[in-house]
């Protein structure tokens, strides 16, 4: 009969013998295999602000589309309005993500209270649509401790609703606050610039619902893409690039006041 | 009703998704992780440094730790969204997250601690499974405890002198490396904080080592005023029968063992207590000075919105009190159980705010949300997320004591 100081013994140098071809057998992810076949999209959104006017069409048919619950304050996009006064004061609000557009010219300021600006104080005022950035390196897919949200070869990053835990470290991770619990699914939520729609050749639906053609979708890689030549060649900004996490909604007409 | 909504005051300039996600639970989370890693360092004192006045309270606070150890887990399951899915933390871990090494840590923190128990108390374990066997018309539960000693004996029954040595030089080393896996455990909790850059309160790499300082304090802290409670109990039962208790000669004499064990861990306590303050401070300077972008919001948050839970609750009544109790000369057992529960009072309330603090700003820097803890349930998220789900938290660890104590007197002359 073996020993069980043998045993032990023996176990031990087995277990060390297996362990160095094991450690030449490298792990590949389906991810990296699926990344090795270039993709010839990168989807990229424009913004263009000066012809935003905050009716908030867009946060409606997003949350129609995507099946948001309606009522629900959560919302995967939503409009901005900045109100910048003579003396230097900026206000800033978006009543329920700005769903029924700015219906007062009253500034909310939460729990019910309504700031009063009056129209000759005002110095400048502007509306800013935000959605996804879909990062290049998005910190969202990072921090994601199982691997339920993911970067797509062309840019996109997604949510898996089978695979997610709802431990909530990526809304915490994401600088922009565009992540959010789904009421119904009760996973992590976001805009994916209407994956469904892009991947059939349909625009997104805030983009089909614009009446003024502020939201564009394009191909960054496609040098012929309207949107494309107006990233490369024109002058834009993005939101918050301090994060190193290469956002790729670009702005027309961004001003300093906006976060 | 959006998740978070519901105990979420917004105020000013807050996007639409922005609540308060990370509520109660994952204050408790690194509030219990900090406990276990610190009486776990605790009860290293005695074994690795050779403390020997730390004896008495090493090894309780060893079983303590593990007791405490799944309930580090527990707010962490608690809060999910998805509750069924939290294994998948250990089968698909993705290891560019913070979050996805927990598996991975806590599995070797059990191993060492369970393994250290298991030397610690292995004579014992030995000698009873031998003494239940011996026994002729052994009752069902006398059967019950043959049968559990007997598998915790793992088939070895050696216990000559050689091999009493040798368990004591695997405690040593067990010891030995429990103390990095410790200070690992609960400084990577602070690394899931300290790493959100999106967050500007908890982005600095000060973080972890912040965390481990303030666990050591809270575990020690734990640790003593279990240990206090457990001898005036057997002081009361012994006074009451008017005989000694059997590990003591008389009730004079646990008094004086108690005040000398709680005299010289008190000693202890100060020493990480003064090192966790100054890091805080060290952090708050720092940002002050350098006065980031950020730090117009987070000045707004710290010495206005939080100045009372920060300045007056944290550092007065947790941190500064408690110090004053413990520098005065003469310690008595009255003042040493009134300044730990305010030094575990303390560092509760450096937990809340950090994980609340941190997330009671909006990212746009010029809006506030303000967390109101639900008090009554009534649906599952709200006792999850609410007093009653933390008190939960707070309950089983000395539940679970009280069963592992059984198995393992933690007390008793082994």
């Amino acid at each position: 009969m073996m020993k069980r100081r043998d045993f032990l013994r023996y176990s031990a140098k087995g277990v060390a013998g297996l362990a160095l071809p094991i450690s030449a057998i490298e792990i590949v992810s389906p991810g990296e295999i699926f990344a090795d076949r270039e993709s010839g999209t990168r989807w990229v959104f424009l913004v263009d602000t000066y012809k935003c006017t905050g009716c908030g069409l867009c946060v409606k048919a997003c949350k129609l589309e995507n099946e948001v619950p309606y009522e629900a304050n959560v919302t995967r996009t939503w409009v901005e309005r900045y109100v910048m006064t003579k003396e230097g004061k900026v206000w800033a609000d978006t009543p329920k993500g700005a769903r029924d557009g700015f219906t007062t010219n009253k500034i909310d300021l939460g729990e019910g209270r309504f700031q009063d600006v009056k129209n000759e104080e005002i110095q400048k005022a502007f509306f800013v649509p935000k959605l996804c950035n879909q990062c290049e390196y998005p910190p969202c897919v990072q921090v994601c401790p199982v691997g339920a949200t993911y970067q797509a070869a062309d840019g996109v990053v997604l949510v898996d609703r089978q695979w997610c835990i709802g431990c909530g470290y990526c809304i915490m991770a994401c600088p922009y606050g565009v992540r959010f619990f789904h009421p119904v699914y009760k996973v992590a939520e976001k805009c994916n610039f209407c994956y469904h729609r892009i991947n059939k050749g349909l625009k997104p639906a805030c983009v089909q619902a614009c009446p003024f053609g502020a939201r564009m979708i394009g191909n960054i890689k496609d040098p012929n893409d309207p949107v494309s030549k107006v990233i490369r060649t024109g002058r834009v900004g993005v939101i918050k690039d301090e994060y190193g996490t290469m956002p790729q909604v670009y702005y027309l007409g961004l001003s300093r006041e906006v976060v | 009703m959006a998740h978070g909504e519901i105990w979420t005051l917004k105020e000013f300039f807050v996007t639409p998704n922005e609540y308060i996600y990370w509520s109660i639970q994952i204050v408790m989370y690194p509030f219990m992780t900090g406990v276990v890693a610190g009486a776990f360092v605790l009860s290293s004192l005695y074994h690795v440094f050779g403390i020997r006045q730390l004896k008495e309270i090493a090894r309780f606070a060893l079983v303590f730790s593990l007791a405490l150890l799944p309930v580090a887990m527990m707010p962490l399951q608690m809060h999910l969204q998805q509750p069924m899915r939290g294994i998948e933390i250990f089968i698909t871990p993705h290891f560019t997250s913070a979050i996805a090494a927990f598996g991975i840590v806590f599995t070797v923190y059990f191993a060492i601690v369970a393994s250290e128990i298991w030397f610690v108390y292995r004579k014992f374990i030995v000698e009873t499974a031998l003494a239940l066997r011996e026994k002729a018309n052994r009752t069902m539960a006398e059967k019950l405890w043959h049968l559990t000693y007997s598998v915790l004996t793992l088939g070895s029954y050696d216990i000559s002198e050689k091999a009493i040595h040798q368990d004591e030089r695997a405690v040593k080393i067990l010891a030995t490396v429990g103390i990095p896996v410790a200070c690992f455990l609960h400084g990577y909790a602070g690394f899931i904080f300290g790493s959100v850059k999106a967050n500007a309160l908890w982005m600095t790499p000060l973080m972890p080592v912040i965390f481990i300082m303030s666990a050591i304090v809270s575990g020690i802290a734990l640790s003593m005023l279990t240990y206090i409670v457990v001898m005036e109990i057997r002081r009361f039962i012994a006074a009451r029968r008017r005989t000694a208790h059997e590990a003591f000669q008389s009730i004079e004499e646990i008094r004086g063992t108690e005040v000398n064990v709680v005299r010289i861990t008190s000693k202890y306590l100060l020493f990480f207590l003064i090192f966790a303050i100054s890091l805080e401070l060290l952090d708050l300077i720092f940002r002050g000075y350098t006065a980031l972008k950020t730090w117009d919001i987070l000045r707004r948050v710290i010495y206005g919105k939080d100045f009372f839970d920060i300045f007056i609750l944290q550092y007065g009544i947790g941190n500064l009190v408690p110090f004053i109790l413990f520098v005065i000369p003469g310690l008595t057992i009255r003042r040493t159980v009134v300044g730990v529960i305010l030094v575990l009072f303390g560092v509760f309330m450096m937990r809340w705010n950090v994980v609340i603090g941190g997330q009671s700003f909006s990212l746009t820097y010029s809006g506030f949300m303000h967390y109101v803890m639900p008090i009554i349930p009534h649906d599952m998220e709200t006792f999850n997320e609410g007093l009653f789900g933390a008190l939960l938290v707070m309950i089983t660890p000395f539940v679970l004591f009280w069963g592992l104590n059984k198995v393992f007197p933690a007390f008793r002359e082994i």
